[in-house]
């Protein structure tokens, strides 16, 4: 599964200047794309018209080589499993008719749950190491297990492909590790995965790729080495910041310094 | 509870609430009486009143109770609120608008079966009217100015009603007590066979969006993402609910709080998969309705009291209890 978008441009009605502003990107099979950049940078905006939910203005998105807006949703929702940035869950629901919601777009005429779609809610409860909390209701579970339990939905369409919208944000450090770990081994077994989320220094350690996005254009793009530099990052961010080798992982870390520890890079 | 067993116990005490109804009210009568009148005998005003007035009024009050209670799991799926109701939206006063208007003019004699369909109309105009009026702020929904739209769109209906009632011939429409409060009192067989015909098709197709309802009950990005037309179902769903509200409204008035009570209960009970709810809800209206209409009936016997008032009596303390529940959340 492929995502590839080419001079993308969105126009919010009303809303100014345009969310993206010719924006190309590539997200090859088997690849862990993070997608990162300040609030309001056009992260989200993107996903959505990836996803065919909002269409461009000029330039293409396409899903797999088909623009994304010619997929039914049905079709898409066998391909792609989405875990949206956030749910009202207003009445009890089971973990397991939460997961077992992902099995909608395999489902026959009439409905009814098969053997196939038993297996695959089993296989993705304990994908996400879920399986425990199957008779719970959602309402009663922490954020690390409400999200554990979301990404199992996704990975019960069986799709080829994941796109999740800052699946870690509020999320205590091992939550948010198991989280990209489960990530890291999707996309080592095959699985494209399109994350948006605001962590720079855990999307460098666990993305193939990095895309980073100021004001609705492409301020960078590529493996992470050359994404995590100093001048790019203190552009996009307007904000003085550092970038070092961490010593216990060997990769890029970011550090915002504070006023009083000066920096090449002209303040705001 | 399992699904099937409450199912079984609503269908029960649904059945025996009827026996209840068919034999109390401001005369009792004798199961045997009642009998005796089932098969054509006895005296001719117990068989009027078995099989005239209160059989028939049994089955209305399970009709309109079922689809009230339906509607209201419908607009909470739809809204992801529980306490989004036809009442307290405002659409029900809407339905009565249309089917106030419809009598006053004197078109309703000729065509009594057209009066459900003025009830849509006025339904589906509150729906337009509330939810323009809760997306303006911006483009979600906020459900608290929902709530608030409804109810001053239904005051507003009511004072129609009242004005309209106020310029007609007092003998065209009934009492203005019967739209405000909601009665059953009304009930003819043609009523029930009018109501039936558009309840159960209405019903059973509502039953059959079950499986996306439970999508959108989570949010309607999700829904889309997991392969739901989102804008079908939510249109559908909208005017299948608004035409049952409007089924019920055109024969009993407004009922409230039907569609609160019985969602809630039933979640309470066998959780949100609205394959067992909204069934359950159906089979669960009409009960709470035809249960609280025998109240109705002999609580202050031989005086009538509106079964809409039994309703609120049970829907307003249960309603502020979930209003203080989402205002803390």
């Amino acid at each position: 599964m492929k995502f590839s978008a080419q001079d993308l441009t969105v126009r919010y009605p009303g809303g100014g200047g345009p969310a993206l502003d010719g924006v190309s990107m590539d997200v090859p099979p088997g690849c862990l794309y993070a997608v990162l950049g300040p609030n309001g940078s056009g992260k989200s905006t993107l996903m959505k018209v990836l996803l065919g939910v909002l269409a461009p203005a000029s330039g293409a998105a396409l899903v797999d080589e088909r623009p994304a807006g010619a997929w039914s949703r049905r079709e898409l929702a066998r391909a792609v499993g989405v875990v949206p940035q956030a749910e009202t869950i207003a009445f009890p629901l089971k973990v397991r008719e939460m997961v077992a919601m992902g099995r909608y777009p395999h489902l026959g005429p009439l409905g009814s749950e098969r053997d196939a779609d038993r297996t695959a809610i089993a296989r993705a409860l304990e994908a996400c190491d879920a399986a425990d909390l199957a008779e719970r209701d959602v309402m009663t579970l922490s954020g690390g297990e409400l999200q554990r339990v979301r990404i199992a939905r996704a990975l019960a369409q069986e799709p080829r492909a994941l796109v999740l919208d800052e699946p870690t944000a509020s999320l205590d450090i091992r939550h948010e590790m198991a989280i990209l770990e489960l990530l890291r081994s999707s996309a080592d077994a095959g699985m494209t995965v399109l994350v948006v989320t605001h962590g720079l220094d855990l999307a460098a350690r666990f993305a193939d790729r990095m895309l980073l996005l100021a004001k609705g254009r492409v301020a960078a793009e590529g493996v992470p080495g050359e994404v995590m530099r100093s001048s790019v990052l203190e552009e996009v961010y307007r904000w003085p910041i550092a970038v070092q080798e961490d010593p216990a992982t060997g990769m890029p870390r970011v550090t915002p310094l504070r006023h009083s520890q000066g920096s090449s890079a002209e303040l705001p | 509870m399992s699904r099937f067993g409450l199912g079984v116990l609503l269908l029960v005490v649904l059945a025996a609430s009827v026996v209840l109804g068919v034999r109390f009210g401001s005369v009792d009568l004798s199961t045997a009486q009642v009998l005796t009148a089932l098969t054509g005998g006895g005296a001719e005003w117990q068989r009027t009143i078995v099989v005239e007035l209160r059989l028939p009024r049994m089955l209305l009050g399970a009709l309109v109770g079922g689809g009230l209670a339906l509607a209201g799991a419908t607009f909470q799926a739809l809204l992801r609120n529980p306490l989004a109701e036809p009442y307290i939206l405002g659409i029900s006063g809407g339905a009565s608008v249309g089917a106030v208007l419809l009598l006053a003019l004197g078109l309703a004699g000729a065509a009594s079966w057209a009066l459900p369909l003025a009830a849509l109309a006025g339904a589906l105009l509150a729906i337009v009217l509330v939810f323009s009026v809760a997306t303006a702020s911006g483009r979600s929904l906020d459900v608290r100015v929902l709530l608030l739209a409804g109810v001053v769109v239904a005051a507003f209906f009511s004072a129609c009603i009242a004005f309209i009632l106020s310029v007609s011939e007092a003998r065209t429409v009934q009492s203005a007590v019967l739209w405000i409060m909601g009665s059953l009192a009304g009930a003819t067989w043609a009523s029930v066979g009018i109501t039936a015909a558009y309840t159960l098709p209405t019903a059973a197709l509502l039953l059959g969006l079950a499986r996306p309802l439970n999508l959108m009950a989570i949010g309607e990005e999700t829904a889309h993402y997991l392969g739901a037309d989102v804008e079908r179902v939510k249109r559908m769903a909208l005017v299948l609910a608004a035409l049952l509200t409007a089924a019920g409204v055109a024969v009993a008035g407004v009922i409230g709080f039907v569609g609160l009570v019985v969602p809630h209960g039933i979640r309470l009970l066998v959780g949100s998969d609205h394959r067992a709810l909204l069934p359950l809800s159906f089979l669960g209206g009409a009960t709470f309705l035809v249960l609280s209409d025998v109240v109705a009936q002999v609580v202050l016997a031989p005086t009538q009291v509106p079964v809409g008032v039994i309703t609120a009596f049970v829907g307003v303390p249960l309603f502020l209890m979930l209003l203080r529940r989402s205002v803390a959340s």
